[in-house]
């Protein structure tokens, strides 16, 4: 995946799959440390012991339209090469925690990229669905709680994809906001492409 | 902590013309995009929202775009589904943003199928 908002997006995908009406997506970026991390926990059905163990095995899945299961061992490779790792914690019937470190600064880490897209795409399709987005920039933090916007665009739908649109403007600019105190450093291969 | 601000929420407010829930009906169409893993990596996130943008700026609130999962045909991703009001649904393949505003004008607006885009239909 060329953006870390991607793999959030595939991981959320997982976990509505999984039955969630809740997410809590979280991105903490830290200069002290030199950590990017995220986290995806949902209230779905769970993972059996099982599948938990062999999470970066895309030949154990949970799926039937096709035998692969790439999202989480795409992840894993991902953190995996960057200093970092993944980890999943979750029991049946309990729901899951998906969590994923990088270090910062590593030269193979994918850019955060358009996180603001990623929620658009969630919040419109999936309108029966909440989120609470929280991302952290060392002091500086962002929070996107879709249960307090519903109440607050009073009788404003988020079905509607004209209003999706627009709140995606704001989070957009709230963002970029939040970026501009911790840049990310530049990180473009030879030829401008970064890896999948 | 920064949220979005009272001044973002009125803005949206004015900008989308203050339509109401109330006097959204049922979808007149609905589009659905495929975001399987296969999906995202091919661009699907893209795709939807251009789709959104394209809703937007032609102001209609009688239209729906939602998510759905993989097909099990990964090779031509990005999908995206069409269903109007009164006919069934089109399948489109290999979705880029240039395609999906194609898609949008000719198909969800004004109901004649883009055929050369077409995967299937049932």
């Amino acid at each position: 995946m060329r953006e870390l908002s991607l793999h959030i997006l595939d991981i959320v995908e997982n976990g509505i799959k999984a039955g969630a009406d809740f997410l809590d997506i979280r991105v903490q970026e830290s200069s002290a440390d030199d950590r990017l991390i995220f986290s995806v926990e949902d209230n779905g059905s769970g993972m059996p012991a099982e599948k938990a163990r062999n999470i970066d095995d895309p030949f154990i899945t949970g799926r039937k339209t096709r035998r692969v299961g790439l999202g989480l061992s795409l992840l894993a490779s991902a953190a995996g090469r960057c200093d970092g790792g993944i980890t999943v914690e979750g029991r049946a019937g309990k729901g899951t925690r998906v969590r994923a470190s990088f270090r910062r600064s590593h030269i193979d880490r994918a850019p955060l990229g358009d996180m603001a897209a990623t929620l658009a795409v969630l919040i419109a399709g999936y309108p029966h669905i909440d989120f609470r987005y929280t991302h952290g920039v060392n002091e500086k933090e962002f929070v996107l709680d879709t249960r307090d916007l519903k109440s607050e665009l009073e009788g404003l739908s988020l079905s509607d994809p004209v209003v999706v649109h627009h709140v995606t403007e704001s989070i957009r600019r709230s963002l970029e906001g939040l970026a501009e105190t911790h840049p990310e450093p530049p990180m473009e291969g030879p030829d401008g492409q970064a890896d999948l | 902590m920064a949220k979005l601000t009272f001044e973002d929420l009125k803005q949206i407010k004015e900008k989308t013309g203050g339509a109401m829930a109330l006097r959204l009906g049922r979808p007149r169409a609905t589009v659905t995009v495929h975001l399987g893993t296969c999906g995202i990596a091919a661009g699907a996130r893209e795709v939807m929202n251009a789709l959104m943008a394209e809703i937007a700026d032609s102001n209609r609130h009688d239209i729906r775009a939602l998510a759905a999962g993989c097909m099990g045909q990964c090779a031509s991703e990005p999908h995206v589904t069409v269903e109007r009001e009164g006919s069934g649904p089109v399948t489109y393949r290999q979705m880029n943003p240039d395609k999906i505003r194609q898609v949008y004008r000719r198909h969800v607006v004004q109901g004649e199928v883009v055929s050369d885009f077409v995967l299937n239909k049932a």
